[in-house]
């Protein structure tokens, strides 16, 4: 199945023309003010279309055996002489940075928390998903390759998915083996439990703290790594550019938040770790000062960025208490599985919930999707509760929000087993809302929660600029437009101690250790000159509005128009906003204090810049991808039913996005998804 | 709500720092303390005035980044990270004092910022199993027993935050050291280290400056976490446990 | 590949890590502060026998420096226990000494927000060592040297020393406040020596803090039962 240019522009919703010659692609970064507006970003152009060229073709089950085979070695006493730069100590870097350390490179990491343990990998709660078979219950490497396919609404890649479904039985195994601390049964060996999206019990997890453990798991093999003088690493230093030399990715540019000094690091190779970016929509369930920075900046160096749209609405959060909300707290989509989710049979039905009858009660869930009830994937779980609370049948306050209740699973478990099993999220819900969940039923309300797009990568997870490579939700590889639950440590583990060090070896084998570069190189000066003038721009403007309250605006915007479901009214809308947003931004921007000191409104502004762009390549993406699928949907593309409904003839492609300059139109790049194993199918869990 | 609040300035590590108060009106009771400071620091930057510099990151009460001494309490009144603790455990018109972790190990770096890294290279000194990638055996080769899986459990679920040392009167590290030696040398994977990592972890944490234990149980109460004072006597077992097979 | 990330080679001695070790240094504290807490005990012990009067009461102090004759030459047991004695009061000392100076180098700023932290026991350990480190002195003068002793020191005569002693309100009050200072010290003192040996635990807890308890309130009691015996008439 070939994609042309002529097919999409035929799409029946959208109309694009084609781009226009007028636009400067060498529009000088600083000069973004005056010119973004003019032009119209929504003209994108069609490029070359891109393909996967390191997965090995032949049966996918012998694919990863056969890359390995192939790639080149590094001979382990050279090793040493090579220098591998990681941003980011999550589970993907973390385990990276530890793994290519033992394995002799020399690793230079970055962190922008005050410490590698904090990254915010440390927050998943539910679980990771793992082909053991334990239970015996008809689960395999195929089933959750499988699952995996179908729950990302055949958008990934077979080859990736397949892998990192081999790959998932050697996690447990050294995650176990490091001492993380999973839950047993009483004969001792391990616990599993069953999570949205498929029907065997394949989820090992620590309580609810599963993210923290694994983590604190890779973070202790690192620290063993930096106490043995193998991994370099720099906390509270963050990445502001890349530099790419030759047209290789050879250091990064990065700053010093405790003395604010802008300095470069050079390296053979770079591995980008830094996260999903969520928070542009600035309330999410990311960690506050999770940003987009990394990606975006290689971004525009040249890296495509693959599948902006694809984000994904977390079913169960604590909904918002109001304006001064400055993030959204998850609780773990675990929690399905005992609790059940209604919302009043009738609209405008404001009594309390335990005055609510059984029969005057709509476990909408259970109704729609009877075979796999509350555990539906998480996009189905998300819009059902959007579409519940449009019909006004929402609860709490400002009706966004479907109870969670867990009085069934009391009743039948005993108060005791309930909390053993998510005695800390109700705690954690309490103290949110100050409301006892064992007493009254949880108010839930979906979030963004993770990003599917990302970096485009190939087989080896080396984005488009040779020597950059991308792991975990930095990049888009494994989950297509929807991620299952429980997959997300799974495949930052899997890219952070299995893939990228038996990849990574080919690329430095292939381009041994470069003459060195230093600060005196042309595209360094430049790098360095262009952060620096931003960061001094940025404290120059001197306006009248804080780093935040853009953030804030462009965040609502997105969530408004591209959030959990768009069209392209309302897409339109939020392209031309942005480039105005923009403009007001380097107008009226106030960030106190200097450069040479710890400044986090700087930091934040920063951020902020990258956001302001990233923002209008998401909403491009969603427009052009006139289909519905997974967590991308789009109100014109629907069933009957009003579920999702893919057009596979026309988009099945991941969608890589080459930058040209702020606010002028990308080009885009399409790799076809071919699927020979698991065929297509409308998604079905009712 | 309306409060005053008294909060440590210091523009960096080199010059001293004094407490400044402010008024902060409009909060909400919903909002967690660190939304209340947000509050602050809009206003502030508006007025042309730097923030107040704080560490925070997950504000889900896992990441262990924030963590400021609130009314001389670390974490504030609530058994809980300052994140987690919402404005409705304080009254209208009450007066707040907020001020950095205090302890030698831990300088401040700016206003409510402090410098943790000796918690990392304590982690580095020996808090951690040798099992480089790709060495592990099948996950169910090793049982472990579901009560020794739970107490590594409970002692693993420490999040670094330091409320233990800023809490103590000594500035000590011990619950912290212990937490991670109690994890690690309960398990049976840990079990060939378990000597060398008591020795290692609790030789860093008094190189750090550190101060010693007096079981004063001020780092419990503290404990966002819950990390029992017994995990202290359980570390000082397995420490006199390695000192006498280890030694010469 | 293997990486050599600890020297475990190099170990110091035993003595070395525990005197280089805070946790080491607690442990001498926690021995050398047991061995006082039994001598303490038998000490009071023999005490109480001032109650059977002046004869039995100088008597025992009599045999405590024939103990262990005819192997042991006279008074030699007597000072072997001042030896042990000593090097405890020292070692104790000494390493609450370093402690407390490690413990306030590793708070160097202090909160503006003042609240009282730990029980009155706890906090009170390390004046309450001062003064009874202050208390041995005065006592060892007072009734072994009778270097400080009110009227006529008479060696060989402890019952009418302790009654002279008695017999000055100072004494009194010196002697009193120090034992109660003992009490609250050994309040907190057994039970955290338990817990630096490692031997507390959720299972012991209640155990020893009601072993505490006990020693605590029973050696208090008992040494105050003297003076207050001389005080009320009932010895002298």
């Amino acid at each position: 199945m070939e994609n042309t240019a002529d097919s999409t522009d035929g799409t029946d919703s959208t109309d694009f023309t084609d781009a226009t010659d007028t636009k400067d692609r060498d529009e000088p970064s600083m000069n973004r003010t005056a010119h973004s507006a003019h032009f119209d970003y929504a003209a994108y152009t069609l490029g070359e279309p891109i393909a996967d060229t390191r997965a090995p073709d032949g049966p996918v089950a012998e694919r990863w055996n056969r890359r390995r085979f192939e790639a080149k070695l590094v001979n382990p006493a050279n090793r040493r002489k090579h220098t591998v730069i990681v941003v980011g100590t999550g589970l993907a870097g973390g385990a990276a940075g530890a793994t290519l350390a033992e394995q002799g490179y020399h690793v230079v990491q970055f962190c922008y928390q005050d410490s590698p343990r904090r990254a915010h990998s440390i927050a998943a709660q539910g679980g990771i998903n793992a082909a053991k078979n334990y239970r015996n219950d008809g689960d395999s490497v195929q089933r959750l390759f499988y699952d995996t396919v179908k729950g990302g609404d055949f958008r990934a890649r077979e080859s990736n998915v397949h892998r990192l479904a081999e790959v998932s039985v050697e996690i447990i195994d050294q995650c176990v083996a490091q001492g993380v601390p999973f839950a047993r049964e009483y004969g001792g060996l391990l616990d599993t439990r069953s999570f949205g999206g498929v029907q065997v019990s394949r989820t090992f997890y620590a309580r609810g703290q599963t993210g923290q453990q694994l983590l604190l798991g890779a973070y202790q093999a690192l620290s063993r790594q930096i106490a043995a003088g193998a991994v370099e690493m720099r906390p509270r230093t963050e990445m502001l550019d890349l530099i790419v030399v030759d047209g290789r990715a050879r250091g990064i540019v990065a700053r010093d938040l405790i003395s604010g000094e802008v300095s470069t690091y050079f390296a053979d190779a770079v591995v980008l770790a830094s996260g999903g970016y969520g928070n542009v929509f600035h309330l999410s369930t990311n960690a506050k000062n999770s940003n987009a920075t990394a990606v975006w900046r290689a971004h525009r160096r040249g890296a495509l960025f693959a599948n902006p749209c694809f984000t994904q609405i977390h079913p169960t959060c604590v909904p918002r208490s109001g304006e001064h909300q400055s993030k959204l707290t998850l609780m773990s989509e675990s929690l399905r599985n005992d609790g059940r989710i209604w919302v009043p049979l009738t609209a405008g039905d404001r009594r309390p919930p335990a005055e609510i009858p059984e029969d005057e009660r709509d476990y909408y869930l259970e109704r729609i999707y009877p075979s796999f009830g509350n555990l539906v994937p998480r996009d189905i779980a998300s819009r059902a509760a959007k579409n519940v609370c449009d019909e006004g049948r929402g609860v709490g306050p400002g009706g966004q929000g479907v109870y969670l209740d867990f009085a069934d699973a009391i009743a039948r478990l005993g108060r005791k087993a309930v909390e053993e099993r998510y005695g800390n999220l109700f705690e954690m819900y309490e103290r949110i809302t100050a409301e006892d969940p064992y007493e009254v039923p949880m108010r839930i309300y979906p979030a963004i929660h993770y990003t599917m797009g990302g970096l485009w990568v190939d087989y080896d997870l080396q984005t488009t600029v040779p020597g950059l490579f991308a792991i975990g939700e930095a990049n888009f590889s494994d989950h297509g437009a929807n991620r299952l639950g429980a997959s997300a440590l799974m495949q930052g583990l899997a890219d952070g101690y299995f893939v990228l060090p038996s990849t990574i070896n080919d690329y430095l084998a292939r381009n041994p250790h470069h003459d060195g570069i230093d600060d005196s190189h042309p595209v360094v000066a430049e790098a360095v000159a262009e952060t620096e003038d931003r960061l001094r721009l940025l404290l120059a403007v001197d306006g009248d509005r804080t780093p935040d309250s853009f953030h804030k605006e462009i965040g609502e915007l997105l969530w408004d128009h591209c959030g959990m479901a768009r069209n392209e009214q309302g897409l339109r809308k939020a392209l031309d906003r942005i480039p105005q947003i923009r403009e007001e931004f380097w107008r009226r921007i106030k960030v106190p204090g200097t450069g040479e000191q710890l400044n986090q409104s700087l930091e934040k502004a920063n951020r902020v810049v990258d956001y302001l762009e990233l923002a209008e390549l998401m909403c491009l993406d969603a427009l052009h991808r006139a289909e519905s699928c997974g967590g991308h949907f789009r109100e014109e593309s629907q069933t009957e039913g009003g579920e999702a409904a893919r057009r596979d003839g026309e988009f099945s492609y991941a969608a890589a996005w080459e930058f040209t300059g702020t606010g002028t139109a990308p080009v885009l790049h399409r790799e076809d998804l071919v699927f020979e194993y698991v065929h297509p199918t409308q998604r079905s869990y009712a | 709500m309306r409060l005053t609040l008294r909060v440590w300035r210091q523009p960096d590590a080199d010059t001293p720092g004094a407490m400044v108060t402010y008024a902060v009106d409009g909060i909400s009771e919903d909002m967690s303390f660190l939304e209340m400071l947000d509050t602050l620091n809009e206003e502030l930057i508006l007025k042309g005035d730097e923030p107040v510099a704080f560490d925070h990151d997950c504000r889900e009460g896992i990441c262990g980044a924030c963590g400021v001494v609130i009314n001389g309490d670390a974490h504030g009144p609530e058994r809980t990270t300052t994140c987690q603790l919402h404005m409705r455990h304080f009254e209208d018109g009450d007066t707040i004092d907020v001020e950095p972790w205090r302890a030698g190990a831990f300088p401040v770096v700016k206003d409510l910022v402090v410098d943790r890294s000796s918690f990392d290279r304590i982690i580095g000194a020996g808090g951690y199993i040798t099992a480089p990638t790709g060495s592990a055996p099948e996950a169910h080769a090793t049982p472990v027993p579901k009560p020794d899986a739970d107490f590594a459990f409970e002692h693993a679920e420490c999040i670094g935050c330091g409320a233990c040392v800023a809490a103590c009167p000594n500035g000590s590290a011990m619950l912290f050291t212990s937490a991670k030696v109690n994890h690690l040398n309960v398990l049976p994977q840990g079990a060939p280290e378990r000597e060398t990592r008591v020795l290692d972890m609790v030789a860093a944490m008094d190189e750090e400056g550190f101060g010693g234990c007096t079981l004063t149980g001020e780092c419990a109460t503290a404990c966002p976490k819950g990390i029992p004072l017994p995990s202290i006597t359980a570390m000082n077992r397995e420490w006199l446990r390695a000192t006498r097979k280890v030694a010469r | 590949m293997a990486l050599a990330t600890r020297g475990t080679d190099q170990r110091p001695s035993m003595t070395r890590t525990l005197w280089g070790s805070t946790i080491g240094k607690k442990t001498v504290m926690a021995v050398s502060g047991l061995i006082m807490l039994g001598y303490l005990v038998a000490h009071m012990l023999g005490n109480l026998k001032i109650f059977f009067g002046a004869p039995e009461f100088n008597g025992y102090a009599h045999w405590l420096r024939t103990l262990g004759e005819p192997v042991l030459h006279h008074e030699w047991a007597l000072w072997i226990l001042r030896v042990v004695l000593v090097a405890a009061v020292v070692l104790h000392a000494v390493c609450a000494y370093q402690l407390s100076r490690r413990d306030r180098a590793a708070r160097p700023v202090g909160y503006a927000h003042k609240r009282a932290r730990a029980t009155y026991a706890t906090r009170t350990m390390r004046w309450g060592g001062v003064i009874l480190a202050l208390f041995i002195v005065w006592h060892i003068l007072d009734l072994t040297t009778g270097t400080a002793h009110p009227g006529g020191f008479q060696p060989g005569h402890p019952y009418q020393n302790v009654v002279d002693t008695f017999s000055t309100w100072y004494g009194n009050v010196v002697y009193i406040v120090a034992m109660l200072a003992l009490g609250l010290h050994i309040l907190h003192g057994f039970w955290s020596a338990a817990q630096t040996l490692g031997v507390g635990g959720a299972a012991r807890e209640r155990a020893l803090r009601t072993s505490a308890a006990v020693l605590a309130f029973a050696l208090t009691a008992g040494f105050i039962s003297i003076p207050v015996a001389v005080m009320t008439g009932v010895v002298g």
